[in-house]
């Protein structure tokens, strides 16, 4: 017990630092792009104490009203927690692919299609008990979802296209798709049933609500609940039952697996397919939980941000808890540090970007903090060239 | 039996079967597939466009270029609507019946003529009773194809070494941006130009010591570019562009005629009156393929990209070669950020690449990894890109959303090896270890 408590710390030593270090470096860049900070700086001979002085404020100033935008109120932890939801549902999704050997960049289109399907489900069927209604509607979001990962999956079995650019292609026509239906056959109708002139949805009926828990202001819905289940599920199936163990062999070297008689093409389906539900199941909470209708660009790219969170992640279900908590803090920081103090939440993505280019290169990190060469640990092997 | 391709196998499984028997030899040589690709499209034809398509109405179709009037003006196409149709018909049924009877019509052909005649049938049809300037729609192809073709370049240029650079979307990008803040702030659009090409060779030179130095998976190499791209320039231009608007205005590159070139009918206007990022891509074209297949360094990057241990044995530097091959990519895919910023908008849009750097990525493999077949493959998306303009202004029933989806899918299809196999180079995607 005592040497798996070290083990997982020391799995932890390497996103710990990426993440400290991508920090660090996201306040570099606030600094260098504040006009205040510039103008204090080319008058540092003259104003020494003024340019120190210019470059602490810019960043307590940041850093402050992520932390408020983020903890600082009751109001702020619901949201962190509303947007962590999401991120662990498109977060699991894409380690389930990696460990399968599998890499789902398309779990923003997967996304987009299962809120879609969600809401369709959640406006158009009416008079159900919110038992058969709720349930039905994440149903439809995971189906629609896990449709738009196996037809990649489906075609990396059958002729090796590789998901990569497959999974990349099917977001732009899921975008696309959604645009088309929420121009035309799923647009919400005007005042007195004439076409309405905004591309958005119906909204969903109260009976598909996925409840909130307090009073509003606070958004916090039982969506998170289910989540951390799926986590637990996700760690349950890879790791507990026979498909889980296929998968996982599939990932470590498709070749033995093969040899050892598991079917590889199989797997990519099955997979994949898996990867999309969770991925459509992440859209529809967010509409069933959050928005309750679908908009055009509803998502702010809950997907894309879903692979730093696997690879942050370790691609193991409670890393993914664990990153998708401290990326859903940063994002909703972020929203009150564009207000209160001006800087673009933009930030979010950059530092997503550093984060996830020092987990990808342990040697960097360990580089810089001068750390000693670590064993060799047995994580998830990514792709290998175009689909071998 | 359904003929099964194996794109991206390496393994000779093929070869294998062929070696199996005389009736496995016949299986596998020839399925049933292409040719009946040809039928089903000359029936689809007939059925979508033909049936609704009255006898007497005219497609006209114009040949001369809109503004300035040429040496010599053509006269406009005029095509009798149905009968262009049904020839479209005839052409695509008979090349499907030349597959199945005569041994040596290639699939990819097969496929390939019978789609032109179905894309051509439906111009003809969506033009019916009104005019469309054709020339007009082929230079815009061109004009289109080219930020495609230059990311397809840069990927070839990787790729050949054996390094997948799925991070070209966001090299060109940050190159876009670059360039129209360093041409508005020097009022020159060359160095504009040139800060593209230097932005984009520093991505890659991320990419390069992230993925060679390091040993990161290439394909999360690119993913951090790409991520990085979208979050820098989303946030310099919500930082700095909104403020200071003159940093976001540069005025596109002036249209260079050749002289005498630029007269001859049809060909004059699409090549020789462009932008300099056309003459440039279209020179890249050219020289990556000669580089590439007729010089010394080519050879040495092909080398590296098939078989590194071989390369190295043979005193081939691997990774410097490789480092070369990677900014170099970066650099032309600068070159095709450019295009978006100061070659066509004059001003940045956050997000304004829209894919088309992984829509070059698949005109590479489209193009089997050669600069002239990714080129041809990036007119095809340019032509069904011109072609969704179009469509909106002839007003078509088919909703634009779809033809906008076509690019997109006929990507996938591709991949997917309908049209044939594609080889990439044995060595991609593989760091290379002393």
């Amino acid at each position: 017990m005592k040497q798996r408590a070290a083990g997982a710390l020391r799995a932890a030593a390497i996103p710990a630092l990426a993440v400290v270090t991508g920090l660090m470096a996201g306040a570099v860049i606030v600094v260098v792009t504040d006009v205040e900070v510039i103008r204090a700086w080319s008058s540092f001979g003259s104003h020494p104490g003024g340019a120190l002085a210019a470059t602490w404020r810019s960043v307590a100033r940041a850093y402050g009203a992520l932390f408020e935008g983020s903890l600082g109120s009751a109001y702020a932890i619901s949201e962190s927690l509303v947007t962590t939801t999401p991120y662990i549902l498109a977060g699991l999704a894409v380690a389930l692919g990696f460990r399968a050997g599998l890499f789902n960049i398309g779990a923003e289109g997967q996304l987009f299609m299962g809120a879609l399907a969600s809401v369709w489900v959640g406006y158009s069927v009416k008079g159900l008990s919110p038992w058969l209604h709720l349930p039905l509607a994440l149903a439809a979001g995971a189906a629609a979802g896990a449709i738009w990962g196996a037809i990649p999956g489906y075609l990396k079995a059958r002729t090796g296209a590789h998901e990569v650019v497959n999974t990349i292609m099917m977001n732009y026509i899921a975008f696309r798709l959604s645009d088309w239906l929420l121009n035309g056959p799923m647009k919400r109708p005007g005042p007195g049933g004439t076409p309405g002139y905004v591309p958005i949805s119906p909204e969903v009926l109260p009976s598909a609500y996925l409840p909130r828990l307090f009073e509003p202001p606070l958004r916090f819905h039982a969506g998170f609940f289910l989540a951390l289940a799926v986590a637990v599920v996700v760690w349950w199936l890879l790791w507990r039952t026979p498909l889980g163990f296929e998968m996982r062999s599939v990932g470590a070297n498709p070749q033995a697996a093969r040899t050892a008689g598991m079917s590889v093409r199989k797997v990519y389906v099955v997979a994949m397919g898996m990867s999309g539900a969770l991925a459509g199941l992440a859209g529809a909470n967010q509409v069933l939980g959050v928005d309750r209708w679908v908009g055009q660009g509803f998502s702010p790219g809950y997907g894309f941000d879903s692979i730093a969170l696997a690879l942050l992640g370790g691609s193991h279900p409670a890393g993914v808890v664990l990153a998708s908590l401290l990326f859903g803090t940063l994002r909703s920081g972020a929203t009150r540090m564009q207000s209160a103090a001006g800087i673009p939440i933009d930030i979010i993505t950059i530092l997503q970007a550093l984060i996830l280019a020092f987990v990808a290169a342990p040697a960097l990190v360990r580089a810089i903090y001068r750390l000693k060469k670590a064993a060799p640990t047995a994580g998830p092997v990514l792709t290998r060239g175009w689909g071998k | 039996m359904i003929r099964r391709f194996r794109p991206f196998d390496g393994t000779g499984a093929g070869a294998a079967t062929l070696a199996a028997g005389p009736s496995a030899r016949v299986q596998v040589r020839r399925g049933l597939g292409p040719g009946l690709v040809g039928f089903l499209l000359a029936l689809a034809i007939v059925i979508l466009f033909g049936l609704s398509t009255p006898f007497g109405e005219v497609s006209t179709f114009g040949l001369n270029p809109g503004g300035h009037v040429p040496a010599i003006v053509l006269p406009d196409l005029v095509v009798p609507s149905a009968l262009g149709i049904y020839l479209m018909a005839f052409v695509a049924g008979a090349i499907g019946a030349a597959y199945l009877s005569a041994p040596r019509v290639k699939a990819g052909a097969t496929i390939g003529i019978s789609v032109a005649a179905l894309t051509l049938a439906f111009l003809i049809w969506a033009v019916q009773g009104q005019s469309l300037n054709l020339l007009g729609m082929l230079k815009s192809t061109l004009l289109r194809a080219t930020p495609i073709a230059l990311g397809a370049m840069s990927g070839v240029l990787c790729e050949r070494s054996g390094v997948i650079n799925i991070g070209i979307e966001g090299m060109m990008l940050t190159a876009a941006l670059a360039a129209v803040v360093a041409a508005s702030a020097t009022s020159n659009l060359y160095l504009g130009l040139l800060a593209a090409i230097l932005s984009g060779g520093l991505l890659a030179l991320v990419h390069a010591v992230l993925s060679i130095k390091y040993r990161v998976d290439q394909i999360v190499s690119g993913t951090v570019i790409n991520i990085l791209a979208t979050g820098v320039t989303s946030y310099l231009s919500a930082r700095f562009l909104e403020k200071y608007m003159w940093l976001n205005n540069s005025g596109t590159l002036p249209v260079w005629s050749v002289p005498g070139l630029s007269d001859i009918p049809i060909v004059g206007p699409i090549l020789f009156e462009n932008t300099l990022i056309v003459y440039l891509m279209l020179l890249l074209v050219i020289g990556i393929q000669v580089m590439l297949f007729s010089s010394r360094f080519g050879l040495r990057v092909r080398a590296v990209g098939e078989h590194p241990r071989a390369a190295d044995t043979l005193g081939i530097n691997v990774w410097r070669t490789r480092y070369l091959s990677v900014l170099l990519g970066g650099m032309v895919a600068g070159i095709g950020g450019a295009y978006f910023s100061i070659g066509s908008a004059g001003r940045f849009d956050e997000v304004m690449t829209a894919g088309r750097g992984f829509i070059g990525l698949a005109a590479m493999i489209f193009g089997n990894w050669t600069p002239a077949g990714a080129f041809a493959s990036s007119l095809i998306f340019g032509f069904a890109d011109s072609l969704q303009i179009r469509m909106q202004i002839l007003q078509t029933p088919i909703p634009s959303e779809f033809l906008l989806m076509a690019p997109y899918v006929a990507t996938i299809v591709a991949l997917s090896g309908v049209v044939g196999r594609v080889t990439p180079p044995a060595a991609d995607g593989q760091p290379y270890e002393k």
